[in-house]
């Protein structure tokens, strides 16, 4: 995918977030010397280009009540991993859901899906449904909740 | 908390997850679909925003696509958990630290300009903590262009 130092630049003004004043294309632009025009079409072709996933308000799940984050992990058969994986990340209550590669012995999984609840009961019933929609082509299963948060920004790329 | 949450601050926590606009003035065009005033907006989102309600508004970068990035999985005894932890989050490529409840106890993503810069800085990280470190990139993203529905009523 092309980015050139401008978008590069772009990207490191505003990864941590836009300023929040009424015209912040423009405040943007002016920081960087560009016009908002500039800047608008940049970011709009990053995002038609799939660099820039969408441009959002984004949640802290954990500020909103939902403390249980549990990191769920399945050992899904390779055959099928790409069929299921979009259909646990299709429900409504998944935030991330990633292929990754097994650690034999120490980490059989290879499916990842973040699920967020206010309860451990709401977390645990999402488990099961997940369970449910990978059915018989899943092995054996983990749920990792975290217990603290160390570390938490928005993607950062070095300058 | 959440009881306060004015019907104001729940569609804009929930319904700029995906679209936040592209426009020379993205409060006011809020404004006008919420029928409200953008000084209103501005000030909810300003109220969201100092209780960290929102983390930030703007873009979300795809993972992977610029730079190398990568799940990683330390296993840590608890005596010394807090040291690693630390040691870890103090990287500026670590964007991401969580302790979590398994023999797999810390969970970090780390970013860098390319695969090899990732791997020098994985491999630093187990040289100074003294323990090894179980490398996860993505190998694919199931992802489905749909906001994380929040249930903000309760």
């Amino acid at each position: 995918m092309n980015i050139d130092a401008v978008d590069r630049q772009l990207i490191q003004a505003t990864q941590t977030g836009l300023p929040l004043v009424a015209q912040p294309y423009q405040a943007v632009a002016e920081q960087l010397g560009l016009s908002v025009e500039e800047v608008m079409q940049r970011l709009a072709r990053m995002q038609q280009d799939g660099i820039i996933r969408r441009i959002a308000a984004v949640p802290n799940h954990y500020k909103l009540g939902y403390r249980y984050n549990g990191m769920t992990v399945w050992d899904v058969d390779d055959r099928q991993i790409d069929n299921l994986g979009p259909k646990v990340a299709e429900l409504p209550f998944v935030s991330h859901c990633y292929q990754r590669p097994r650690h034999l012995p120490d980490w059989p999984y290879n499916l990842f899906a973040m699920v967020h609840g206010k309860t451990q009961q709401d977390a645990e019933r999402q488990v099961a449904i997940i369970s449910e929609v990978l059915g018989e082509h899943v092995g054996s299963r983990d749920v990792l909740y975290s217990s603290k948060i160390l570390k938490k920004t928005g993607l950062r790329i070095g300058g | 908390m959440l009881a306060q949450l004015q019907p104001l601050h729940k569609h804009l926590l929930n319904d700029y997850q995906q679209d936040f606009p592209l426009s020379p003035t993205p409060y006011r065009d809020i404004a006008e679909q919420l029928g409200v005033s953008e000084d209103e907006v501005l000030h909810a989102f300003e109220e969201l925003s100092a209780q960290r309600m929102i983390s930030r508004i703007g873009p979300v970068i795809a993972p992977n696509s610029i730079g190398s990035s990568a799940l990683v999985a330390m296993a840590v005894p608890e005596h010394d958990l807090a040291r690693v932890a630390e040691l870890v989050s103090a990287y500026p490529e670590v964007n991401h630290n969580y302790e979590r409840e398994n023999r797999f106890n810390l969970w970090f993503v780390a970013v860098a300009d390319d695969e090899a810069q990732l791997g020098m800085v994985i491999a630093e990280i187990e040289t100074r903590s003294g323990y090894p470190a179980m490398t996860l990139p993505m190998l694919a993203d199931y992802f489905i262009n749909l906001g994380f529905e929040m249930n903000l009523h309760d």
